[in-house]
C-alpha cells in the first residue's frame, strides 16, 4: 500500500542518533542546541507515525507532537538566553570551557 | 459521753507541743500559756471522768472505754482503744494534778518574768543577769532560761506520753505513751545539753531503759502472739488467764509466767530498779521540774502502774494465801532487795536532788514488793500517795535550790554548789513556806503516822507482807522504811534546821507564788489522799471514814481482794520505823556542821555499791572495746572497706579495660573516624568525576541509559 511504520521508525532513530551525535561531539553551544532539536523530532516523527498507523482515530499523538513544539520552543528560547548570557559574561560559547561548576 | 472525753484527755498537750514547736516558740508567754492552757484542759477532763466514775455503782465491772478498729489482721481487725477502770481513774487523778503543778511551777523555776542574762547561751543553765536600780546600784538577778519555749513543748509532749499510757486499753498504744516518754525523758534529762554531765546522763538514761523495753516488747510479742490480740479486756478474761497460765513454756515457766517476767524486766528499766537503776540518780541533771514529773509522779510510776496492771497476768492460777509463784517471786525479791538497796545509798548523798532520787527508787520498790506479794490494792495506794509528796519533795528541793541560787546571786559566790546540802542549814527561816511543804513531804515520805498520806500507803504494805506471811519481805521493807525517815529527817535536818553553814544560804530567798502554789497544792494531797484508804478495822480512826480506796481500785480484778485482818505487829513496826527513823535523824545530823563530821560517808554508800565503776567496766568498756576493735577497726575499715575498696578497684579495672580495648579503638577508630576517612577518600575520588563539562555528563546519561535499556531489555522487558 504504502510505506510501512518502520521507514518512519528506521528514519527517527537515525535522525535522532545524528542529533545525538551532534549533542555529544560538538563544541559549540549552540550546535548542541540543535542537535537536541534534531532529537526531538526525531520523537516527533516517532509519534505521529505511531499515531497514524496505530491510533488514528484519537488525536493523543498529534496533541503530544505539538505539546513537544512548544517545549521546543520554549527550551529554544531559554537556551539561546542562557548562551548569550554566558558569552557575555564569558566571551565564549564553547561547552567544554564553561566549567564554573566544576569542583 | 465519758467514754469519749477519755479519747481527748491525751490531746491537749500534743497540740500544744505542737503549737509551741511550730509557731510560738519565740514567745515565751503564749508559749507556757498554750502549755498550761493545755494542761489544765486535760486535768479538767481528767476529773470530769474521775468524777463521773465515782458516781458508777461497782465501777470495776462497768468501766469506761471505747475501741477502734485499727488494723486488719486478715479477718479480724486489731483494735485500738481507751478505757478508764478504777484504777486508771486513781493513776489519771495524781497524773493530771501532779502535771498541772509541774507545768505552773515551771514558770517560775525558769525565772519567767526576769531579764535576760547577760551571758547566757542556749543548753546551759541561765548565770544572771546584771541591773541597775533607781539609786544605781548593780544587782545580780535571775535571769530567763534561754529556751523557754522548748521546755513547755517538751514536758507537754511528756504529758501527752503519760496521758496515752493510762488511757489505753491495751498493751501497744501503751507502749507506745511508754516510748514518747523515754524520748521526753533523754530531751528533759539533756535538756542542758550543754553540760557534758547532761549529756551522759541522757544517753544512760535512754540506753538503760531501752534494755527494759526491748524485753517488755518481747512479752508483748509473745502474749499477742499467744492470745491474739493485746486488749486488757480480752488478756484478762478467765478462761485466757487459764490458758496462759497452764501452757508450758520455757524454763519451767508457764507461758502467763513468762510474759510477766519479760513485762516486768520493762518496768525494771523504767521504774529504775535494781540492776537497771543507774540512771535514775544521773537523771537529776535536768531542770529540777524536770525531775519532778519524770523521775517521780509519772515516768517512773508509769512503770509500775503497767506491772500494777498486768498484775491478772503475772497472778494468773495464784489466789491470796498460796505460796508465790515464781514470777511473783523475783518481783517481791528485786522490788523488796531494791527498796533497802537504795535507802542505804541515800542515807550518804549530800546533793538534795541525788537523796530524792535514791528514795524515789527505794519507794518504787516498795510498791514492787507489795505487788510482787500479791497485795494489789496496797501497790496501787502507795503509787497514788507516793507521786503527790514525791512531786511536792522534788518541788521543794528545786525552790531550795533556786533559793541558793538567789543567795548566790546576792553574795556572788559562785563556788559554792546550790544543791549540797552541807552547804545549806537554816533555810526555815528564809523560805517558810518551802519549809512547811518540805516537812510535810518528808514526813510523807517516812510514813508519819496518822496524819500523812504516805503512812497510811505504807501500813498497808506492812499489814499485807505480815498478814500474808511474807515476814523476808516485811523484815526487809520495815529496816527500808526506817533508813527511808532516817534519811528524811537527815535531810530536813542539814537543809532546814540549825544555823547556816555558808553566806550563800544566809542570804538564800522564798521562791515566788507560781512555785510556792503548786507546794501549796501538793501538800494538801499529800496530807489528804492518806484518808481514802485508813483500814477499817483500825483501832479508833477505823470506819470513821469508809475504806473506799481498797474498794475501789480493789473492784479492777475479777474478785475484789479481801482486805487483811488487822494485826498490831504491822502498825507497831511501821510507828516504830516511821518515827525511830524520824528520831535518830534529827539526833545524828541536827550539829553535823560539815561532811567530815557525818559518820556515814562511807565510800561504799557514798559510790552507791560502785555499779557505775561495775557496769562501766562490764558493759561501757567492753562495748567500747568491741565497737572500736571490732566494729570499727576490723569490721568497718577492714571488710566493710575492704570489700568497698575491691569494687572500685574492679570497677576501675572495668572502666580501663572498656576504654582502652573497645572504646578507643572499635568505637572511636574503626566507627568513628573509619567512617570519616572512607566517606572522605571516596569523596576525593568521586569528585574526579564531577568535571563541569556538560557534554561528560550527557555521555555518562546515554552510556547509563543504554546499560538500563539493554538490562532491562534482557533481564525484564524479554521475557
Amino acid at each position: 500500500m504504502s510505506i510501512p511504520l518502520s521507514w518512519y521508525l528506521i528514519l527517527a532513530a537515525t535522525l535522532f542518533c545524528i542529533g545525538l551525535f551532534g549533542v555529544l561531539s560538538r563544541r559549540n553551544a549552540i550546535a548542541i542546541l540543535l542537535g537536541i532539536e534534531l532529537m526531538l523530532n526525531a520523537v516527533n516523527i516517532n509519534l505521529v507515525a505511531f499515531w497514524r498507523y496505530r491510533d488514528p482515530a484519537q488525536m493523543a499523538g498529534q496533541v503530544f507532537a505539538v505539546i513537544v513544539f512548544a517545549v521546543a520552543a520554549a527550551e529554544v528560547a531559554v537556551g539561546l538566553a542562557l548562551i548569550i548570557s554566558v558569552y557575555r559574561r564569558s566571551n565564549t560559547i564553547v561547552a567544554d570551557d564553561i566549567d564554573l561548576m566544576k569542583w | 459521753m465519758e467514754n469519749y472525753i477519755i479519747w481527748l484527755l491525751p490531746l491537749p498537750p500534743l497540740l500544744s507541743f505542737f503549737l509551741i514547736i511550730l509557731f510560738t516558740n519565740k514567745n515565751k508567754k503564749i508559749s507556757h500559756s498554750i502549755a498550761i492552757g493545755a494542761a489544765g484542759l486535760s486535768w479538767l477532763g481528767s476529773m470530769a471522768v474521775f468524777i463521773c466514775a465515782l458516781g458508777v455503782k461497782e465501777f470495776g465491772k462497768h468501766v469506761y472505754g471505747s475501741a477502734i478498729n485499727w488494723l486488719p489482721t486478715g479477718t479480724t481487725w486489731f483494735k485500738i482503744g481507751v478505757m478508764i477502770d478504777p484504777l486508771s481513774a486513781a493513776v489519771v487523778f495524781f497524773v493530771a494534778w501532779t502535771v498541772l503543778a509541774i507545768f505552773i511551777y515551771s514558770v517560775g523555776y525558769h525565772n519567767f518574768g526576769q531579764p535576760k542574762g547577760d551571758h547566757d547561751i542556749a543548753g546551759l543553765p541561765p548565770h544572771g543577769a546584771t541591773i541597775t536600780d533607781q539609786h544605781g546600784h548593780q544587782h545580780t538577778v535571775p535571769s530567763i532560761e534561754p529556751m523557754y519555749s522548748r521546755f513547755f513543748a517538751f514536758i507537754s509532749l511528756f504529758a501527752f506520753g503519760m496521758y496515752t499510757l493510762v488511757v489505753s486499753d491495751n498493751l501497744l498504744t501503751l507502749f507506745v505513751g511508754w516510748e514518747i516518754m523515754g524520748l521526753c525523758s533523754y530531751l528533759l534529762i539533756g535538756f542542758w545539753f550543754g553540760k557534758p554531765s547532761a549529756r551522759n546522763a541522757a544517753v544512760k538514761a535512754f540506753m538503760t531503759t531501752r534494755i527494759g523495753d526491748v524485753f517488755m516488747l518481747l512479752g508483748i510479742a509473745f502474749i499477742y502472739s499467744f492470745t491474739g490480740s493485746l486488749s486488757f479486756r480480752d488478756i484478762f478474761k478467765p478462761g485466757m488467764l487459764q490458758a496462759l497460765a497452764s501452757t508450758p513454756a520455757f524454763f519451767g515457766l508457764s507461758a502467763a509466767g513468762i510474759i510477766g517476767l519479760l513485762l516486768f524486766i520493762g518496768t525494771v528499766g523504767k521504774s529504775a530498779q535494781w540492776p537497771l537503776h543507774v540512771w535514775l540518780p544521773d537523771a537529776m541533771e535536768g531542770p529540777t521540774p524536770v525531775s519532778a514529773m519524770i523521775h517521780a509522779a509519772t515516768m517512773v510510776s508509769a512503770g509500775v502502774y503497767m506491772v500494777i496492771r498486768m498484775f491478772p497476768l503475772i497472778s494468773a492460777g495464784w489466789t491470796v494465801g498460796m505460796p508465790l509463784n515464781t514470777t511473783m517471786g523475783v518481783i517481791a525479791f528485786i522490788g523488796a532487795f531494791t527498796a533497802l538497796f537504795a535507802a542505804t545509798i541515800a542515807v550518804a548523798q549530800n546533793d538534795i536532788k541525788r537523796v530524792l532520787a535514791y528514795s524515789t527508787i527505794s519507794q518504787l520498790g516498795f510498791m514492787i514488793a507489795a505487788l510482787g506479794i500479791g497485795a494489789y490494792v496496797a501497790a496501787a495506794f502507795h503509787l497514788v500517795t507516793h507521786a503527790f509528796f514525791k512531786a511536792l519533795l522534788f518541788l521543794g528541793s528545786g525552790s531550795v535550790i533556786h533559793g541558793m541560787e538567789h543567795g548566790e546571786m546576792h553574795t556572788g559566790d559562785h563556788s559554792v554548789d546550790p544543791q549540797d546540802m552541807f552547804n545549806m542549814g537554816g533555810l526555815r527561816r528564809r523560805m517558810p513556806i518551802t519549809f512547811w511543804t518540805f516537812l510535810i513531804g518528808g514526813f510523807a515520805l517516812s510514813g508519819f503516822p496518822i496524819l500523812t498520806a504516805g503512812f497510811w500507803s505504807k501500813d498497808e504494805i506492812f499489814a499485807e507482807a505480815f498478814g500474808n506471811g511474807h515476814m523476808v519481805v516485811f523484815i526487809v521493807l520495815a529496816v527500808a522504811a526506817f533508813l527511808t525517815a532516817f534519811y528524811t529527817m537527815r535531810q530536813i535536818t542539814l537543809t532546814f534546821f540549825g544555823k547556816p553553814r555558808t553566806e550563800v544560804a544566809e542570804h538564800a530567798s522564798e521562791s515566788k507564788w507560781t512555785m510556792t502554789l503548786p507546794l501549796i497544792v501538793l501538800a494538801v494531797f499529800a496530807v489528804g489522799c492518806g484518808w481514802v484508804g485508813i483500814p477499817e478495822k483500825f483501832p479508833v480512826l477505823g470506819g470513821i471514814l469508809p475504806n473506799w480506796f481498797h474498794e475501789f481500785v480493789g473492784s479492777t480484778l475479777a474478785e475484789v481482794p479481801k482486805a487483811v485482818t488487822f494485826s498490831w505487829t504491822p502498825l507497831l513496826t511501821s510507828l516504830c520505823v516511821a518515827l525511830g527513823g524520824l528520831f535518830c535523824g534529827w539526833l545524828a545530823y541536827r550539829k553535823v556542821q560539815s561532811p567530815v563530821e557525818d559518820k556515814l560517808q562511807i565510800p561504799l554508800l557514798k559510790n552507791k555499791y560502785y555499779f557505775d565503776e561495775l557496769y562501766n567496766f562490764l558493759f561501757v568498756k567492753p562495748a567500747g572495746w568491741f565497737s572500736e576493735k571490732f566494729a570499727y577497726l576490723f569490721m568497718d575499715r577492714t571488710v566493710i572497706d575492704g570489700i568497698l575498696h575491691s569494687v572500685a578497684r574492679f570497677s576501675l579495672f572495668l572502666g580501663g579495660f572498656f576504654r582502652n580495648k573497645i572504646d578507643k579503638p572499635v568505637i572511636n577508630e574503626f566507627i568513628g573516624d573509619g567512617t570519616g576517612n572512607v566517606v572522605k577518600a571516596s569523596g576525593s575520588r568521586l569528585r574526579k568525576i564531577q568535571a563541569g563539562r556538560i557534554q561528560y555528563y550527557m555521555v555518562a546519561s546515554v552510556a547509563f541509559l543504554v546499560i538500563f535499556a539493554l538490562l532491562y531489555y534482557y533481564l525484564i522487558g524479554g521475557m
